[in-house]
Formats: structure tokens, C-alpha cells, sequence
């Protein structure tokens, strides 16, 4: 494995992919890494395709360039599979991780890439979950189940401490609850 | 006990400000450095802070409000951005004429036009010679560290000049990252209570603040300024080992990584200087002399510090991100100034790069250091690192 572990989130802007990378940077933080968590700064206009990136390191973290060999890919909205190519410099050994009711080969067709992917249908579980379409957090479920990189523990935590006081227990349990849902539900 | 902290730029400056507690924040908001007033109203709204807090209609007027406060006698600060900087030009030179010790984050922004939002260096660059202090920053760290290091430099007696304490737009300033927040006891006790020797509103001492000079003291009152900013350089590193005590850092006039027995090296500052490490750390696995050095300390410029650090090596690149139309690009200007002395001068070459946010990536860095490493180059030809059009 390479010293730094590095994620992209593709998302649309509004969709808190920002948030996304900045729960699994500050989780891995709690548990004493590196990290690092920053979208691509654009023009950001809702709506419009943007990325976000995190790194977690055992090491510090130099490098402040985006990521162009991520080691996992995580797309929100299944719609940028049509526009966007989401597994640029994935390596074969690396993971995409998609949101879509449809199934892993649907995602592997759209997007050519042969290495592991993963489908997960989180924006059902986010509305079921909290009644609304944020499968932001969700996604970061999958992602624990695809590469371990942070723990359900530490994410647990995460929410708990921007959440607990914003949002009381009930919504934050169901937030925490999604989160399991979709590390459970993902293949 | 230190804490580690996921912080942006932003919150780490705004962070620096609380624990100071100015007497005085001067805000008016421009990207990317509306984040850190942002924090800081917060602060000021829940009491953290017992600041003045002055909301101002411009930059101008920022600025104007930190002169009439600090010449008044109070600690104060304000924080601004691109064309914020670029309004408060004429009032620059008013603060470091009037030997003000004011401080101010600046975000690095690029310069209008065309409009544009994001980092370059073009905004610091473009008032270099207006007799401020500048510290530049490589991350969140060193710009929470610096903002109390220039507090305390530019309100030493015999400096009296205002610092700038520079981060990079968005790369730095809206990027999370791990943060050493220190105690609030300890930043404050370092800073200390601002006690002027002479201030406006002693009617025990009266003195002039912003008179008019001719002829006859003008001339002499700009050789104090400038003899000022020749002892800053000196206080600086006295400062810095005073900081050392409780960061446990160094706070050199520049940090040399991989530079002892680098034959290539790239000169850098901000937060493309990690990009550069980064670099380093593959080019050294696999056997390449490579090294960086980063100037922190940009006013006063460290020349004789420099030369020395770089007599007898064979190649330099000199990265900015910033142009000096008609003219050496900014940083690549001083270092060739630096060397002429030198009998042993590396080669050098000039590389402008990331204007408006251009992104750095490794392999450019790298592909800098391998057409060092050839030898092959023109040093009168200027690179363009990631221009579309141009190739390396």
C-alpha cells in the first residue's frame, strides 16, 4: 500500500461531497492520523459536477496537489457516470464505489473500469433514513465495508460530535443508523 | 497540553487572533480571507474575545481604522485578500511610515483581470517595497504560528514596522488539515499586553502622528523606516527561538529540506513547497541529489543567508507564482540579486506557475527537477509550468 491513502468523491455541487471528505478526514484524525480534506476549488455553482478529496496518512502529509491516483473513488450522483470520466488514474487495484439502484455491472459497463466496484443504493437509504436526499453520509458506510480505511466506530463518533447538539439524539441516531445500513447493504 | 485539531487555514488564523485577543480587528470580508472574520466574529459574538470589533465599508477604511487605533495605542489587526490588499495600498504605506505595528493575514489571491478568486501570489508581490514585514506560509501550522511571531517582531521597539503573515487562497486557507492548537495561556503570555513607548492619546507625552515632511526630514524619516525593516531580520530569529520554547519548531529565514547535498534545487514558497517535498521524498528513494528551499522570511529578504545556503550548488529553478511584467519574475529577481557575490553560483532558471489557481501537480514538479538534473536548459528562457501550449 502507498504511505498516503487517498480518496475522491465526485458529486454534484450541494450534494456535500465536501462534507463527505471532511467526516472521513476528521474520523481518521480522532484516531490519530494524518489527514487532509479540500474540494476542487471551482466556481461552485449547485448542481454542477465538482470533486472533493481526502487523504489519511500514518505519516505527515506533504503534498497539497489534488489527487490524480486515488486509491478509492466514491460517486454520489450516478448521473455524472454519463458525463464524467469518475475512474480517471484508479489503478485496477484500487476501489469505485457508486450510488445507483442499479447493480456493480451497470457501473462497471458505464465506466470501462475492471478493477473492484461497488454499488450501494444510498439515496434510498438516506431517505428512509432521514427523509431526505443525502446519501453523502451513507456513502462513507460503503466505503468502510470497501477498504477500512476509518472504522464504523470512529465515524459513529464523528457524527455524534457535529450532530448530537445541532440536530438532537433521534436524527443523529437515524444519521448514524444509514451509515451501518449502507455498510451492510453495499456489494 | 497542545491539541490536534482539523482546521482549515482560515480557522487556524482566526484561532491565532482569538488567543491574541486584539484590542482592535478592523473587518470587511473578501475572499478567500472571509473565513477567517468569519471565525472571528463567532468569537467576538460569544464573548471568546473583548475586541473591538470595527465593521468597516472597505479595505481602505480597514486599514485607515487599524492606523488611527494603533497609533492610538491599541493591538490591531485585520485580514485581507487580492483587491482588499491592492485598495489599502495607499494606507500600507501610511501604517509602516508611521512605524504602526499592525498585523494582517493575507489569503494570496490573484489580481483583477480578469476576475478571478483564486491563489497566486500577485496581491503580496505587488506591495513588497511598501515596508511590511512578510512571512510567508507553508500550511495552517505555520500561518497560526507566524501570525504570534509577527505580533511580537512587529511590536519589538526597534523594529515598530507592520507584518503581513501570507497563506495561499483556498489551498491553505479552505483546506482541512491536522493543526497543533496550543494553549490559550501560553500564546497569550508570549504575546504579552501591547505597551507603546509613545501613543496618540498620552496628553502626558504628546507626540505627532502623520505629519507633513518636505524637503527638510522626509529623506530621513525613510532611512529609519528602512534601517527598521534591516533589524527586523535579526529580531526575527531572536522572536522565533522565543516561540521555539513553546511550539517546539524552528523559524528560520528559509527551510532547507534534502538541501545539504542537493545538486538540483527548487526554490519555492507556500504551500507549493509540500507539493515539492513530496517530490523529494520519490526522487531521494531512487537515488536523486533533489532538495527544496523555502523562503519564509520574504521582507526583509535573507540575501547573504541565501547565497550562502546555495554557493557551490549546480542547478536552481526559482518558482513563482506571481509575474513582474517586463521584469524577473519576484523571487527568482532576489535570488539572482543574492548570488552575485557567490563564486560558485548554481545555474539558474526561472518558472512562473499556478497563476489564478493554476494547479501544481508532482509530475510538473518532478519534470522541473529532471531538466535541472540535465543541465540542459537556457537560463535566460523563462518556463511556464502548466501552460497550455507549453511543454517543459
Amino acid at each position: 500500500m502507498k504511505d498516503i491513502f487517498e480518496i475522491r468523491i465526485h458529486g454534484r455541487g450541494g450534494q456535500g461531497a465536501k462534507t463527505a471528505s471532511q467526516f472521513i478526514a476528521e474520523a481518521a484524525l480522532g484516531k490519530g492520523k494524518f489527514i487532509q480534506s479540500f474540494p476542487e476549488y471551482g466556481p461552485e455553482r449547485a448542481g454542477a459536477p465538482m470533486k472533493a478529496f481526502a487523504r489519511i496518512s500514518d505519516k505527515p502529509i506533504h503534498s497539497y496537489a489534488p489527487v490524480v491516483n486515488p486509491d478509492v473513488v466514491m460517486v454520489i450522483d450516478p448521473t455524472l457516470l454519463e458525463t464524467v470520466n469518475v475512474a480517471d488514474g484508479l489503478s485496477e487495484d484500487g476501489v469505485l464505489i457508486v450510488n445507483t439502484p442499479k447493480d456493480t455491472q451497470w457501473a462497471q459497463e458505464k465506466t470501462g473500469f475492471k478493477g473492484k466496484c461497488m454499488a450501494v443504493d444510498a439515496t434510498k437509504i438516506a431517505f428512509e433514513a432521514v427523509g431526505k436526499n443525502l446519501p453523502n453520509t451513507p456513502m462513507i458506510g460503503a466505503l468502510i465495508k470497501a477498504t477500512n480505511c476509518i472504522t464504523l466506530d470512529a465515524i459513529t463518533e464523528s457524527i455524534k460530535k457535529k450532530f448530537l447538539k445541532k440536530l438532537g439524539e433521534e436524527k443523529t441516531q437515524a444519521t448514524i443508523d444509514a451509515v451501518k445500513k449502507a455498510h451492510d447493504e453495499v456489494k | 497540553m497542545s491539541k490536534i485539531m482539523p482546521f482549515t487555514g482560515a480557522q487556524a488564523v482566526a484561532n491565532a487572533m482569538r488567543q491574541i485577543n486584539p484590542d482592535v480587528v478592523a473587518v470587511f470580508p473578501i475572499t478567500p480571507q472571509t473565513e477567517i472574520m468569519m471565525q472571528f466574529a463567532k468569537f467576538h459574538a460569544d464573548g471568546d474575545v473583548d475586541t473591538e470589533l470595527v465593521r468597516v465599508e472597505s479595505e481602505h477604511s480597514a486599514m485607515s481604522c487599524c492606523v488611527g487605533a494603533s497609533a492610538a495605542g491599541a493591538r490591531a489587526i485585520t485580514a485581507t485578500a487580492s483587491a482588499g490588499l491592492a485598495l489599502m495600498w495607499e494606507i500600507l504605506g501610511v501604517a509602516s511610515g508611521s512605524r504602526l505595528p499592525i498585523v494582517m493575514p493575507v489569503v494570496n489571491r490573484a489580481l483583477s483581470s480578469p476576475i478571478n478568486i483564486h491563489c497566486d501570489h500577485s496581491d503580496a508581490m505587488g506591495c513588497r517595497d511598501h515596508g511590511w514585514i512578510q512571512i510567508f506560509n507553508e500550511n495552517a501550522q505555520e500561518a497560526y504560528e507566524s501570525v504570534f511571531l509577527a505580533v511580537k517582531l512587529a511590536e519589538h521597539p526597534d523594529v515598530l514596522l507592520p507584518a503581513m503573515v501570507c497563506l495561499d487562497g483556498f489551498i491553505t486557507s479552505h483546506g482541512v488539515q491536522n493543526m497543533e492548537l496550543f494553549e490559550d495561556k501560553e500564546m497569550k503570555d508570549f504575546v504579552g499586553e501591547y505597551q507603546p513607548k509613545k501613543w496618540l492619546l498620552n496628553t502626558d507625552d504628546p507626540v505627532t502622528v502623520g505629519p507633513l515632511e518636505l524637503q527638510d526630514y522626509f529623506f530621513e524619516t525613510q532611512k529609519q523606516r528602512a534601517d527598521a525593516m534591516m533589524k527586523a531580520k535579526e529580531i526575527y530569529l531572536s522572536v522565533g527561538r522565543e516561540l521555539s520554547k513553546i511550539t517546539g519548531k524552528e523559524y528560520p529565514y528559509f527551510e532547507g529540506y534534502q538541501l545539504d547535498d542537493a545538486e538540483a534545487v527548487i526554490i519555492v514558497m507556500n504551500s507549493t513547497a509540500g507539493n515539492t517535498k513530496a517530490v523529494i521524498d520519490k526522487m531521494r528513494s531512487e537515488g536523486k541529489k533533489v532538495g527544496l528551499l523555502k523562503p519564509r522570511l520574504f521582507r526583509p529578504f535573507p540575501y547573504e543567508e541565501i547565497a550562502k545556503a546555495l554557493s557551490g550548488k549546480r542547478y536552481a529553478a526559482i518558482l513563482d507564482r506571481a509575474e513582474s511584467y517586463g521584469a524577473n519574475a519576484p523571487l527568482y529577481g532576489e535570488i539572482k540579486n543574492a548570488l552575485y557575490e557567490v563564486q560558485e553560483k548554481p545555474k539558474l532558471k526561472s518558472y512562473i506557475y499556478g497563476l489564478g489557481g493554476r494547479n501544481i501537480f508532482e509530475a510538473e514538479i518532478e519534470n522541473v527537477f529532471e531538466t535541472l538534473l540535465s543541465g540542459d536548459f537556457d537560463p535566460m528562457e523563462v518556463g511556464h509550468i502548466g501552460l497550455r501550449g507549453e511543454s517543459q
